[in-house]
């Protein structure tokens, strides 16, 4: 697997952030995972992609320590911030004490105000969630896990309930954030496009195990007409069963 | 090649300026127009009494009723027999709710506390309560305590359920978000499962005010000594109608003025869902 070793030079995959190994997940009779080893090394980005049902967001709860009924190991190392596909703000709090929530050490209100200026959201600490427009929200939901200062941070389709246009400048705000930060990330996601655009390493779920890992070498910035990026994108979509034009379905 | 399979650009960001251009109607005119059909009732009220329709030995007229208000206000009977009524609905409402809350928060929160007392307060429920007071008569005699319990059993049954259904109906994934910040199983009560069920536990103070003035209007006719229904009793004794609509108008007063406070306090601490129910 030439790609695999490709990835484990350009990302430290000797020092990883999170371990996973045999990840079992079963709903009743039904197996969602199968059997799932993963590494994510120091600093690296890593989408996983999949069909509905593939088990994509049960794997990252697994992994964020929000499910209890999977058995196998887990470990991370560091601290973990996580981002779901609905922003998940308390609505009874102002934006500034959503971000301070649980939040210890020196300077909370400093920190803060620096998380959401850094999601360009400097002005609007003083309003309620409600206030927010869904784009609004989302930030201050990634500003929420940003703040933490996460050694991996774990996002569920985080920018899947976004416009078309709010998740370009999501995806935009995310890969900024991400080489001034270096935190590694999990990035669940059924876009196939936002995977290139943002992960140095692409996985394929399917029948609760990952059937695909590929390296993705482009580089950054990335966009969509990149020579290159048309290939790996038929590539993971033939993996994903999709037809990659309209005349083979 | 690489065809986009995204969807045509949909407008940016929906701006909540659709909200702001919605005219509004000006409170003024309507807020009047709705005191037209109060004050018409009770000036033909005192019209029907003063042409000798309405008989006073039935229904006094407001002016007799302001009087005698009056009267009763500047010889100090009627602060004495208000003190002790408002002394009894707040203890009793002090008893009802703490019990109320504390249950409710027990089986809300806890599998355990939810086992032992649902169940039990669930049946309890469909006793009704005003129905008890010969029991409670045997119970704890015909003195303070009797008007107290009416109106803390009034109170409870309210702020438990609506505790419990507050803390039941709490968005689980908020509980997940706080915990993925880091907050404990404490922290997370106190930042998210309160907050949260605190709307419908104003309902259940609300509802629990009512219970408790309808709970104190009985109480204090079986054989008090004061209070406001004392007044109203003893009046009915002499026919002194004009005593008796006083009572009712203080107890529908007590009520309004308890309610409106609420509702203050409720928009105070809720101010959160304003923008809520706007969008």
């Amino acid at each position: 697997m030439a790609a695999r070793a490709a990835g484990e030079l350009t990302t430290g995959l000797a020092d990883p952030v999170v371990t996973a190994t045999r990840i079992l997940r079963a709903f009743g009779d039904q197996t969602v995972l199968d059997g799932v080893d993963l590494r994510i090394g120091r600093g690296e980005v890593v989408a996983l992609l999949g069909g509905s049902g593939s088990g994509k967001s049960t794997l990252l709860r697994i992994l964020a320590g929000l499910d209890s009924g999977a058995t196998g190991e887990v470990s991370t190392r560091g601290r973990t911030g996580v981002v779901f596909q609905e922003h998940r703000l308390l609505p009874w709090k102002r934006v500034t004490d959503n971000i301070a929530l649980g939040l210890r050490g020196s300077d909370v209100p400093g920190r803060t105000a620096a998380a959401l200026a850094e999601v360009g959201l400097a002005d609007r600490g003083r309003a309620w969630p409600a206030e927010l427009s869904g784009g609004q929200a989302q930030r201050v939901a990634l500003a929420r896990a940003l703040v933490r200062e996460p050694d991996i941070l774990l996002l569920d389709e985080p920018f899947a309930a976004l416009d078309a246009l709010n998740r370009l400048r999501m995806q935009a705000l995310f890969g900024r954030l991400r080489a001034e930060h270096g935190f590694a990330a999990l990035l669940v996601t059924h876009d196939v496009d936002e995977a290139l655009l943002l992960a140095d390493r692409t996985l394929v779920l399917e029948d609760g195990r990952i059937v695909e890992d590929t390296a993705v070498t482009l580089p950054h910035p990335r966009a969509a007409d990149h020579p290159g990026f048309g290939d790996l994108r038929r590539n993971l979509l033939t993996r994903l069963r999709v037809p990659t034009s309209p005349d083979e379905s | 090649m690489t065809a986009d399979v995204r969807a045509p650009a949909l407008p940016a960001e929906r701006t909540r300026s659709a909200r702001g251009d919605r005219p509004r109607r000006s409170p003024g005119p309507r807020r009047w127009r709705r005191a037209v059909t109060p004050v018409l009732i009770v000036v033909l009220w005192e019209g029907a009494a003063r042409l000798g329709i309405l008989p006073p030995e039935k229904l006094s007229p407001p002016s007799d009723v302001l009087s005698v208000g009056l009267r009763l206000t500047l010889d100090g009977t009627l602060g004495l027999h208000l003190l002790h009524s408002l002394l009894r609905a707040f203890v009793g409402l002090a008893v009802g709710g703490v019990l109320g809350l504390a249950l409710g928060a027990l089986a809300g929160l806890i599998r355990l506390g939810d086992d032992l007392v649902d169940p039990t307060v669930q049946m309890a429920r469909m006793l009704p309560h005003l129905g008890l007071v010969p029991l409670l008569l045997i119970w704890v005699g015909i003195g303070e305590p009797l008007k107290i319990s009416l109106v803390a059993l009034g109170a409870f049954f309210p702020i438990y359920l609506n505790t419990y259904t507050g803390i039941r109906g709490i968005d689980e994934r908020l509980v997940e978000a706080a915990r993925t910040c880091g907050l404990s199983a404490a922290a997370r009560v106190r930042h998210v499962v309160l907050p949260g069920a605190l709307p419908s536990l104003f309902l259940g103070v609300r509802l629990a005010f009512g219970a408790g003035w309808l709970s104190l209007v009985v109480g204090e006719q079986v054989n008090a000594e004061t209070g406001i229904g004392f007044l109203m009793m003893e009046a009915r004794d002499f026919s002194q109608t004009d005593v008796v609509v006083l009572g009712l108008l203080i107890y529908a007063l007590l009520g309004m003025l308890s309610d409106f406070g609420l509702r203050v306090a409720e928009r105070r601490a809720l101010a959160w869902r304003q923008g809520l129910q706007a969008s």
